[in-house]
């Protein structure tokens, strides 16, 4: 698909509280195109004197969805953008989008599996879009969720991960890192090579392996997906930094 | 305090702005690294962009491959680092 980057007016639809400082903007497209579960929009802020701020959001959404397009912002400690896009906007706000962008890391029910995603924090982004996908298609493609977050209230999407497993057949691991409420089940970790060993067993070597999240984890679940016997081709990482900034 | 290390990114991030300059999507290109002739495709790239531009280098040495900065008088693109870039053949769809 040719077709060159153009940017194009977005317009916030709705907007919805995720945890204390995540929040999901629901952007309203005039010349929408159906995204690749895993692509991301670029959004640039124009001040009134010409600056201009711009940053990468991955889109959480999946593009059986037509007309709009959902983004997760977290908002980061003297960010640039996210405080902007997390505090002051508001239903029947415009600013500027171009995309979807990118090619690598996406994933289509066509692409088969079966599928292990690896998460860390706002990681989950792009990964619950192909989550979304995947049940918005009703691909029967075996799909394995492992999603480290700092504690029980810092799970984003948690209501709709809860649905994807019950009425999807997602699989969903969790870990808390920080705190752990009482009589929690789920890992209580940092993820580690074991961890990943261990959600990936019924997979195996033939595991489509999508990790997100910051380098750290990146790196250590990607070396642990190897270690399982994963080829490095089948491995595909995206790090999310503070960029989200 | 962060490292510098924290702050990378990966070259996902630089995507729309490698469309831009490249007209294709260019996170599937295979670069060569100039230094240690280590091939990647672009999205592994490491991406470092705290400074006024982009630095993308290679995941193997470390070594810049590609520095973009894009100025009130253009875009400037270097890619010394670059011994060799394979484009992804244009896709049908």
């Amino acid at each position: 698909m040719k077709r060159t980057l153009e940017w194009q007016i977005a317009t916030v639809k709705a907007i919805r509280q995720e945890t204390a400082n995540v929040k999901t903007l629901t952007l309203a497209l005039l010349k929408w195109v159906p995204h690749r579960p895993g692509q991301h929009y670029d959004i640039r802020l124009t001040a009134e004197d010409g600056y201009s701020a711009q940053r990468s959001y991955s889109i959480g959404s999946e593009p059986e969805r037509h007309g709009e397009i959902d983004i997760t912002v977290e908002r980061i400690r003297d960010g640039e953008v996210s405080p902007f896009l997390d505090d002051v906007v508001v239903v029947g706000d415009r600013f500027e989008v171009r995309g979807p962008i990118g090619g690598y890391f996406v994933w289509e029910a066509s692409d088969g599996g079966p599928l292990l995603l690896v998460a860390g924090g706002s990681g989950i982004v792009p990964l619950m879009a192909m989550a979304r996908h995947r049940a918005a298609v009703g691909a029967t493609v075996p799909a394995r969720l492992l999603y480290s977050s700092r504690s029980f209230d810092d799970i984003i999407y948690r209501a709709d991960l809860d649905t994807l497993a019950k009425r999807d057949g997602l699989q969903v691991f969790h870990t808390l890192t920080r705190s752990q409420p009482e009589g929690w089940q789920g890992f209580a970790r940092r993820i580690d090579d074991r961890m990943v060993a261990e959600v990936n067993k019924p997979f195996g070597p033939k595991a489509q392996v999508f990790i997100c999240g910051p380098t750290a984890l990146v790196e250590t679940a990607a070396d642990a997906a190897e270690a399982a016997g994963v080829a490095a081709e089948r491995i595909k990482t995206e790090r999310f930094g503070p960029t989200g900034a | 305090m962060e490292s510098e290390r924290d702050l990378m990114l990966d070259g996902n991030a630089a995507a729309g702005v490698l469309q831009e300059i490249f007209g294709e999507e260019m996170t599937t290109a295979l670069t060569t690294c100039d230094e240690c002739a280590t091939g990647s495709q672009m999205a592994m790239l490491r991406v470092f962009s705290g400074g006024p531009g982009l630095v993308l280098r290679c995941p193997a040495c470390e070594a810049v491959m590609v520095r973009i900065a894009q100025t009130p008088r253009g875009t400037f693109v270097d890619v010394r680092g670059v011994r060799q870039m394979r484009l992804p053949l244009p896709s049908i769809r």
